[in-house]
């Protein structure tokens, strides 16, 4: 690790104020990430501008959803009551990933804009086009069990490692940005980048801008969500393959569904395709097999994570399944 | 006193110990201590240094400072073959609290030390030399290393080196190097080819044939505790050993002390009393702490200093330059009667290994006791690839063996439509089938008609995929465990006796599996003191003898010092008694120890108490020290520990993942000394033994020779949530022929795991796995 400069600030103001002025500053949130990546010498910051004193509150908006400050620890997140009852895939999501003790320090601004796992991007001894533009990927000959079959491309095969991401995606969340410009607001699914030929941009976020708060809209189906993640070993694993999910019912049409993967995609992944061939349509077997399958045929699996296509499909049918029959059943998933 | 302790402390009784005879010889009788009733044998005393561990007291290598000490980083080659062009240490030079870059340009000249199981002294895990060349022999050899007054000042200035090579072609895929594989000559000293009959004849005419192949990954060591050290040189009067000349003095975490000092003697051309190890804490071995460059390359960068220095590897240094376990490649061949009866037995294949050590992974040390096989043939060959040095890891062999064997039999069982347990039955030996010794003590079967009982094996079902439970599919599995009973020569025994209690030291190793503990409780026992009167000294080149913390034997190893300790104190305290004493006249076979002294056996009235002997010859204290006796035992009978391990593991039938729900191991390892840490040692070799099952893989990358995993992130180990409730019990029969009765126990709870849960995972989903870790994209 480098030798850096730290400093401490007060609100987001000053923050960006700090980022202007500093040259190769990084916001520092929990610091589960970033130090792991300093430590690697991935990431080398000449400064790092503390922003845990950003807002840690959870308020009701107006509309009747949830603005979410974005230093609000993982665990406060997931811990929150008006979360685990109106959001319940969100509390499951943070509470699948990492450990207790990283989830303590992990802050919401962070966990959206953590880094891949790839183990090619960690190394700085290997050829890794995110990290060097230009320089190649050495995933795609080598290890990829953990990597996408969404999204990808000749440049890029590496997946959004956050479970949190994948229930806000699933959400429509909201994320309020604050920079030298001003206050703007992106969809969730506009804030990550699929890597094309740039792999090392990967968000929209501009030079010195900030996470400031998550906006969670009003959302009744989402108080039957959850949020299934699959996985060798029990916990503390990043997704092979993630769903989160949500059905709204009318009968026995499909009124409503919402669904978001993690572990296949190379940012969070809104499953548009299954929704959009799911909306309006009778809630039989034969509809949800389909529909899984027009978002799967886009996938360009490799040789070591070619599993996931089918277990990606498995899951999703499963999971499907089980919320038309909560929704049937009317009760709590 | 525990329950445990007051129901031992009955009746029955014993009044003492007697000296233990010839427990090694066919007419020697067993260790007194072995008997059945003998108090604290087996107690669960709580660890004696508990209370330092959890609160942070006891000091472990990484945490001991000297006045001046600086701090090491390391810098890994990224290359597996080559050669070093150029290293630009400038940047490093400049950087603020450097005190030095070492490099093969200026690295003092060392010799190649000495590799383990190929020379007396060897310690070390390869036989490369130690920076003195420009050339790289695997990928994470150390190519630097910075001393600063900080580690993050040594960690950033190692970070700033850049390192140009001329890479050379490398071998460095198992697929490739497994084409090119020869025969070793020898596996653990012993033939790496052994044959009973014609098995493959035998096998080709057999009525019922399994022929499998199975693979088994990469491990790597990952103790809670990383490798790490802090030495000084000394020169002079000034060294607190106050011999002349040059002094090294290290605090290590190590599971051999003794030979380390040999080996580093060695290396610096130095002798053995010149240097001085430590090692009272060790937060655990598994094989893996022995000698590696980094203390090596530690004690030349302090002596080229003249500073002292702590090294600490980071994770990723531990997986760059300590060895693993290496991958296998294992074909099994059955050939069973319609009874089931074995006709033949092939296990051979080819293990990955290097040029430069001497270990194939002895994958067929369970296959060589276990079944009654007419015909018997076991091969290793080894396949030289250009790696760091593969090396022990818990239960080599037996480990990754056990699962191919144990798989095999269940594959057998479900031909036959027969209950695995049933089989292994029928093929229970009378002798030893590859030695043709009898067995010092082997009761497999009634660890697993125990071990089932409780398991509720009986309502496992015959047929694969038939028990449901939402999603789940619910299977029982088993496999038999085995690991050998070894004592090692070369350990020795000091006890120190004075009016307050008696010191045992002996240079043995504490590395969390209880050694301190069990063996103050089993010295209280020997001679007749309560514990709180011993005081067990271990961990310190300078004791007695040179005992391994490694294959299991240090328990016998220890036991078998210490008695031969006990018998020349015996014989010296008689020596100073008087005329006047009861004791008088009296030989040591004719004592006991009891009731803090000597006692006449059978006569209660002629005794006196230690404290009276040493005051009435007037002597504060009595030392005496002896080296244990030849380990002749092992040459007269096939000595081995035993049991069987059951398992019940869920299977996703969406998912694939594979949820272990129960866990159950049923072992033969003779007397049990300790229940509270030998329960938890058992627990812990299961444990890992999961890991192996499920998880554990090191991801070489075939194109670099690197390892990609190289953190607790990525490589995986089981988690709380992984492990189920583990229960395990045990026969408590002693071995007559070994010290105390007892099998040394620290490695037979990872055997058979994998296979257990291999048949489990067959019972519950239909599906046979091979080819270990058991991932859920396996099973989909």
């Amino acid at each position: 690790m480098n030798a850096f400069d730290y400093q401490q600030v007060a609100d987001s103001e000053q923050a960006i104020e700090q980022a202007v002025r500093s040259r190769r500053a990084k916001y520092l949130g929990g610091g589960t990430n970033l130090v792991d990546l300093m430590r690697e010498t991935v990431e080398r910051p000449q400064a790092l501008i503390d922003v845990t004193r950003l807002s840690r509150d959870i308020d009701e908006t107006a509309e009747g959803g949830l603005i979410i400050g974005a230093a609000v620890t993982n665990s406060a997140l997931a811990g929150d009551a008006r979360v685990r009852s109106r959001y319940p895939v969100l509390a499951r999501a943070i509470l699948s990933g990492a450990s207790a003790q990283i989830r303590n320090m992990a802050t919401v601004g962070g966990n959206l804009l953590q880094r891949t796992r790839c183990a090619y991007f960690y190394d700085v001894a290997a050829r890794c086009n995110k990290r060097e533009p230009g320089a190649g990927c050495d995933a795609l000959e080598g290890f990829h069990r953990y990597h996408a079959i969404l999204g990808t491309s000749p440049s890029c095969i590496a997946t959004h490692p956050s479970d949190m991401a994948v229930a806000l995606a699933a959400l429509d969340a909201r994320i309020h940005l604050r920079g030298p410009e001003g206050e703007r607001q992106l969809a969730i699914t506009e804030l990550h980048r699929e890597p094309g030929e740039r792999p090392d941009l990967e968000t929209e976020l501009q030079p010195e801008e900030l996470i400031v708060a998550v906006e969670l809209p009003p959302l009744p189906m989402a108080a039957r969500s959850n949020y299934r993640k699959v996985r060798d070993r029990a916990s503390y694993a990043f997704a092979l393959v993630s769903v989160a999910s949500m059905v709204e019912l009318d009968g026995e049409t499909i009124q409503d569904v919402r669904l978001a993967l993690g572990g296949v995609g190379t940012k969070p992944w809104r499953a548009l395709r299954v929704e959009a061939a799911l909306r309006g349509q009778p809630a039989t077997e034969a509809t949800i097999a389909a529909a899984v399958d027009a978002e799967l045929t886009e996938a360009r699996p490799l040789p070591g994570n070619a599993f996931k296509v089918e277990l990606a499909r498995r899951t999703l049918i499963a999971e499907l399944s089980r919320r038309i029959a909560d929704a049937r059943n009317g009760g709590e998933a | 006193m525990s329950a445990l302790d007051k129901e031992r402390s009955g009746d029955n009784q014993p009044a003492g110990v007697a000296l233990a005879g010839d427990y090694w010889r066919p007419e020697g009788g067993p260790d007194p201590l072995s008997e059945k009733g003998r108090i604290g044998i087996g107690a669960p005393l709580s660890r004696v240094d508990g209370a330092e561990k959890v609160t942070g007291s006891a000091r472990f290598a990484g945490e001991f400072t000297f006045e001046g000490m600086v701090y090491a980083a390391l810098v890994y080659s990224a290359i597996a073959n080559g050669r070093i062009l150029n290293i630009d240490r400038r940047e490093a030079e400049a950087m603020g609290g450097v005190v030095l870059v070492m490099t093969h340009e200026n690295a003092p000249r060392l010799n190649t030390p000495p590799v383990f199981l190929r020379s007396p002294n060897g310690a070390a895990g390869d036989d490369h030399p130690i920076m003195q060349t420009d050339r790289v022999h695997w990928n994470g050899q150390p190519v630097a290393l910075v001393l600063a007054e900080t580690q993050e000042q040594a960690d950033a200035a190692a970070e700033s080196i850049r390192v140009d090579y001329a890479a050379e072609p490398a071998m460095t895929d198992f697929e490739l190097a497994k084409t090119h594989a020869r025969r070793p000559d020898n596996v653990l000293g012993g033939p790496a080819e052994i044959t009973v009959g014609d098995a493959d004849a035998a096998f080709e005419a057999a009525a019922h044939q399994i022929d499998a192949t199975y693979t088994t990954p990469r491990h790597n060591h990952n103790a809670i505790e990383p490798h790490a050290l802090t030495l000084v040189w000394t020169t002079g009067d000034g060294d607190e050993s106050g011999r002349e000349g040059e002094t090294l003095r290290i605090h290590d975490a190590s599971q051999c002390v003794d030979l380390a000092v040999a080996s580093l003697a060695e290396v610096f051309g130095i002798e053995t009393s010149q240097i001085h190890i430590t090692s009272p804490f060790v937060g655990g071995g598994f094989g893996g702490k022995a000698l590696w460059q980094h203390q090596i390359l530690a004690a030349a960068a302090a002596k080229l200093a003249d500073r002292p220095v702590r090294l600490a590897l980071s994770r990723e240094g531990v997986y760059r330059v300590v060895g693993g376990r290496a991958c296998t490649e294992q074909r099994v061949a059955l050939g069973a009667d319609e009874q089931g009866r074995l006709q033949a037995l092939i296990h051979s294949g080819i293990a990955a290994m290097t040029q430069h050590n001497n270990l194939p992974e002895p994958f067929f040390q369970a296959t060589k006791c276990l079944y009654a096989a007419d015909h018997i043939r076991l091969s290793i060959d080894v396949a030289d690839m250009q790696m760091l040095a593969n090396t022990f890891m818990r239960a080599p062999g037996e480990s990754v063996g056990s699962f191919a064997l144990e798989s095999a039999l269940d594959e057998l069982a479900d031909q036959l439509g027969m209950d695995p347990l049933e089989l292994r039955r029928r093929n229970e030996p009378e002798r030893d089938p590859t030695s043709g010794l009898a067995f010092s003590s082997r009761h497999l079967l009634e660890a697993a008609r125990s071990g089932a009982e409780r398991f509720g094996w009986s309502e496992r079902s015959a047929t694969p995929a038939s028990r449901h439970e939402g999603e789940w599919q619910i299977g029982l599995g088993c496999a038999t465990a085995t690991y050998p009973y070894i004592r090692m020569p070369g350990a020795a025994a000091r006890i120190t006796l004075t009016p307050d209690g008696a010191t045992v030291g002996i240079a043995a190793h504490e590395m969390g599996m209880g050694t301190a503990t069990v063996q103050t409780q089993v010295a209280a026992a020997r001679l007749g003191l309560p514990v709180e009167k011993i005081a067990f000294h271990y961990g310190d080149s300078h004791l007695a003898g040179s005992v391994l913390a490694g294959g299991s034997q240090q328990t016998a190893a220890i036991g078998g010092a210490v008695i031969a300790a006990q018998r020349a104190l015996v014989a010296e305290l008689l020596a100073l008694v008087g005329q006047d004493s009861p004791l008088s006249g009296l030989s040591p076979d004719e004592i006991e120890c009891r009731n803090e002294g000597l006692g006449a056996i059978g006569n209660g009235s002629r005794f006196e108490t230690y404290a009276q002997i040493l005051a009435r010859a007037g002597q504060s204290e009595l030392s005496v020290q002896a080296d244990a006796a030849g380990s002749e035992e092992l040459a007269n009978w096939s000595m081995h520990s035993f049991g069987t391990i059951f398992c019940e593991a869920g299977v996703n039938s969406v998912t694939g993942e594979v949820r272990i729900r129960r866990l159950l191991g049923s072992f033969d390892c003779g007397r049990i000394l300790n229940t509270k840490t030998a329960t938890s040692q058992f627990r812990g070799g299961m444990i890992m033994g999961l890991g192996l099952a499920l998880m554990e893989e090191t991801l070489f990358d075939p194109r670099s020779g690197r390892v990609m995993n190289p953190s607790l992130a990525d490589y995986h180990v089981p988690v709380q949530m992984d492990v189920p409730e583990i229960e395990v019990m045990w026969t408590d029969i002693p071995d007559p022929h070994t010290p105390m009765g007892a099998h040394g126990i620290g490695e037979i709870g990872i055997t058979g795991v994998g296979a257990a849960v291999a048949n489990a995972v067959y019972n519950a989903s239909g599906k046979r796995i091979r080819d270990l870790p058991i991932t859920l994209d396996k099973l989909l």
